[in-house]
């Protein structure tokens, strides 16, 4: 038996991005129940118009025809099939990925994913009201993780398994600092006490979003201050969605590829990969909430969007032809509007719309 | 009145069709017999909840085909019927000989007319089918394959008249689909009916990977056996592409698009993450027309430029090879028994159905003349496109037929309507005789192999003839009993 699998550049790709979309759904799943409980009464819409910020989509949200109310927001990112950021979006990319890797995934993991699919695509208005909202948000979380207990036992680990964990944490370092930045978004009373007791409320919020709220009470401070959480979130090297954590994983994974299966071309990307680790260590964090935290972060955001390009580059773009001009368009909607949350659909749209390449014989 | 399945059917009535559970076959032995009450004892009710069971777990797994409508694509299940269908020793062992014998003659054809065409020069088969056929590629002409294999993949569907005898329907020789139903369906059969088949010894249809890529492999460049093998599939969009999946893993082989692959110095090679491998074999699921943009249609993304180059310079193999359409035309399926005689010098072992060239003055007349007692069908077609059943048309049915036959008389064929045989299959009200095909898969390399049993396709409505998948067919697990019972007490 020859063990030195081939992968082609077009699969490393899709299980990338397979894994980000997916490592999207949970995180949004995260945001919203987040954002439920940064209500305070009378100020819902700015809450849940926070949401809608940090994911860089104000132009795309008031385009599918939405007005700045919670209700909007909710149904924005839950039940807009047409909104390409949506968790029904996303998951369809996802499903789309896992389609095409189909003779790469274990047959549990295929139809995990085809079943989760199907519970996504009939979420109904009212799973969206009240203390239902909580549920469903629970309900998707563990869909994807699901997906990711079932992928650790059971997708073979060659050289795809690299690709699709590189996927993975990097979207995950991505949406952390979404995370941190929703506190950024959100109004506070504007000083005193009142002020005090409303941030540590929403700071719990923040750490109960990543599952960290336990971990960070063991470790930190008894009186905690920002500093401390920011610090957590972005550079504990023990938290599994802190940024440093993901960025660290990159290295390992990069370095990974290049010593056990040759993939030498790795070069840039572990640059890329050092230069942000740099970033995410070399300054106090007294001195990051000082110059401004949305501003570091924007930062951190544009790194990881090189990052990704960079491991592209190197292992990704090589399969596609030169795209007729009927078919860029669709490529990689996400570069060209310049937001820092890529939208590239990957490599789900190889094929634009149906192509069915002369019907099969009689069984069509 | 049927016997066998009076405790679980009683009204059931298979008319004048035979019914391939009922009838009573010597060699069957008591399988028959046993199924039925296995499938009384079980229940109508239970039997309802399991196959309902048995198909959310076919959608939960993907196991679907994709029918485009408009702008709409839905993933549709092939329904399941839970009932076998059941050839017996001595049947399968007849159509086994027959299928190997039908490609051994279509490939003796292909190799003929891409060559010398004797057959032509002998005029058993007019040049005009031939040459004036949108399937004949004149890129063949003289170009060697190994083994002399063009069609690698064959299905023959075959179907079974009143009397019980098998003949054959049509010829799928270019890109013929379906396989993956017959061993998903048996896995069915075993997770979600064990008790069904507890001690009955079948054929198993497990081997079908193995044996494909094993055909690849004998037909790869110098025939090396570390050659990489790649199924080529036109992408998720395609209707088949389940089917795809499913034989790319069962090969053991990546499943590969046209932007996968590229020719450079007239060699194939695909893209990686650690750069360009070269490529030997492709096992391609896209029709000639769209394999290489440079030779066929310009406009094709789908398929690889330069793909034909590397192919006739000998550094890749093609499976099926290109231009085999020209064989299972249903124009050149008229003359089948003829090509098999004259080449193989053998009656056929299976007979065609009786059928009517349109192309001719005779068979032309002879169609007009009995429109409302014929089948028609277009020689071009498949899938049961353009099909008229003269007995079950409406007189603007059989009056579009009519013109349509006017206008082009060579693109029709006719035959008379077969009485296709039925079998007990689970309707919504119970259990009713639903009419049947069979379609067996041949893999030839150096030589052929078929898969026992096939796929059983099932008109799932009462009294349609049609089977396929895209009109409402559903398909049956296909049991090839393993031991002949003839003789037994």
């Amino acid at each position: 038996m020859r063990f030195d699998s081939v992968l082609l550049a077009r699969d490393a790709e899709g299980l990338f991005w397979m894994a980000r979309y997916l490592e999207r759904v949970e995180n949004l799943a995260r945001l919203i129940d987040v954002t439920q409980s940064f209500e305070s009464p009378g100020r819902e819409t700015e809450a849940w118009f926070g949401l809608i910020r940090i994911n860089a989509d104000e132009k795309n949200f008031l385009e599918r025809g939405f007005s700045p109310d919670a209700d909007h927001v909710k149904q924005f990112y839950l039940t807009d099939k047409g909104n390409r950021t949506s968790i029904p979006a996303n998951l369809e990319d996802a499903r789309t990925n896992a389609r095409t890797l189909r003779p790469l995934m274990s047959t549990e993991m295929w139809r995990q994913i085809n079943v989760f699919h199907r519970f996504v695509s009939q979420i109904k208005p009212a799973d969206l009201e009240g203390d239902q909202l909580s549920r469903l948000c629970t309900k998707l979380r563990e869909g994807v993780q699901a997906h990711t207990g079932i992928t650790e036992g059971t997708l073979y680990r060659d050289q795809g398994w690299y690709f699709y964990h590189l996927g993975r944490v990097i979207e995950r370092a991505d949406q952390t600092t979404r995370l941190l930045d929703i506190k950024y978004m959100t109004l506070l009373p504007r000083d005193g006490e009142e002020r005090r007791v409303a941030e540590l409320t929403q700071w719990n919020a923040i750490l109960r979003a990543v599952a960290g709220y336990h971990a960070f009470k063991r470790h930190a401070r008894a009186e905690f201050s920002t500093d401390d959480v920011v610090e957590y979130l972005l550079r504990d090297p023990s938290q599994p969605r802190s940024v440093l954590l993901c960025v660290r994983r990159v290295e390992f994974y990069l370095d990974d590829l290049r010593r056990i299966y040759g993939l030498s071309r790795s070069h840039e990307a572990m640059e890329a990969a050092e230069y942000l680790r740099e970033i995410l260590t070399e300054k106090p964090i007294s001195h990051i909430l000082d110059t401004g935290l949305h501003h570091y972060l924007d930062t951190v955001q544009i790194h990881l969007q090189i990052l990704a390009g960079a491991i592209g580059r190197a292992f990704f773009r090589d399969w596609r032809p030169p795209a007729p001009d009927w078919m860029s368009q669709t490529q990689s909607q996400g570069d060209a509007e310049g937001q820092s949350q890529s939208q590239s659909v990957g490599a789900a749209t190889d094929m634009p719309g149906k192509l069915p390449g002369g019907r099969s014989e009689a069984m069509a | 009145m049927s016997g066998i399945l009076d405790g679980l059917a009683p009204e059931y009535d298979c008319g004048r069709y035979f019914c391939e559970l009922t009838k009573n076959r010597p060699d069957a032995g008591p399988v028959p017999g046993w199924l039925a009450e296995r499938l009384a004892k079980i229940g109508l009710d239970a039997l309802r909840g399991r196959a309902a069971a048995a198909e959310t777990e076919l959608i939960d797994l993907g196991v679907t085909f994709t029918v485009y409508s408009d702008a709409t694509a839905i993933d549709r299940i092939l329904p399941f019927d839970c009932i076998p269908r059941v050839l017996t020793h001595s049947e399968w062992d007849l159509l086994e000989r027959a299928c190997i014998q039908r490609v051994t003659a279509l490939n003796l054809f292909l190799g003929d007319i891409y060559t010398k065409a004797k057959i032509v020069k002998d005029g058993v088969v007019p040049a005009e089918l031939i040459y004036k056929n949108a399937n004949y590629r004149p890129e063949m002409q003289d170009f060697p394959v190994p083994h002399g294999t063009y069609v690698h993949v064959c299905g023959i569907d075959i179907i079974r008249d009143e009397f019980g005898d098998f003949r054959v329907l049509e010829d799928n020789a270019r890109t013929p689909s379906g396989v993956s139903y017959v061993i998903e369906n048996r896995h069915l059969m075993l997770r979600s009916f064990p008790d069904l088949m507890a001690g009955i010894k079948l054929r198993p249809v497990d081997d079908y990977g193995r044996r494909l890529r094993a055909a690849m492999t004998e037909i790869a460049p110098h025939g090396d056996p570390d050659s990489q093998v790649v199924l080529l599939s036109p992408g998720i969009y395609n209707s088949a592409y389940f089917e795809h999946v499913f034989l790319a893993r069962e090969m053991g082989v990546p499943l590969v698009v046209g932007p996968d692959l590229f020719v450079e110095n007239d060699r194939v090679f695909m893209r990686t993450i650690n750069g360009p491998r070269p490529v030997h074999t492709i096992y391609r699921r896209l029709n000639d027309d769209f394999l290489d943009p440079q030779v066929f249609r310009p406009e094709s993304m789908l398929g690889v430029p330069g793909l034909i180059g590397a192919w006739k310079a000998g550094n890749v193999a093609i499976a099926n090879a290109v231009g085999t359409g020209v064989a299972d035309d249903k124009a050149v399926y008229a003359y089948m028994p003829r090509i098999i005689k004259y080449y193989l010098a053998e009656e056929p072992l299976i007979q065609n159905v009786q059928t009517n060239i349109c192309r001719e003055a005779e068979g032309l007349q002879y169609t007009l003349d009995n429109l409302d007692k014929l089948v028609t069908k277009p020689v071009g077609e498949s899938g049961g496109y353009g099909i008229t059943i003269g007995p079950r048309a409406s007189k603007e049915e059989l009056a579009v037929a009519r013109a349509s036959l006017l206008a082009d008389p060579a693109n029709w064929i006719s035959q008379p309507l077969v009485g296709l045989s039925v079998a007990p299959t689970l309707g919504e009200d119970g259990i009713g005789p639903r009419h049947l095909d069979l379609r067996p898969f041949i893999i030839t390399g150096k030589e052929s192999w078929v898969l026992p049993g096939g796929l059983t396709r099932v008109a799932m409505k009462r009294g349609s003839l049609i089977v396929n998948s895209s009109q409402g067919g559903g398909s049956k697990d296909t049991w090839v009993l393993a031991e002949s019972f003839e003789g037994a007490a």
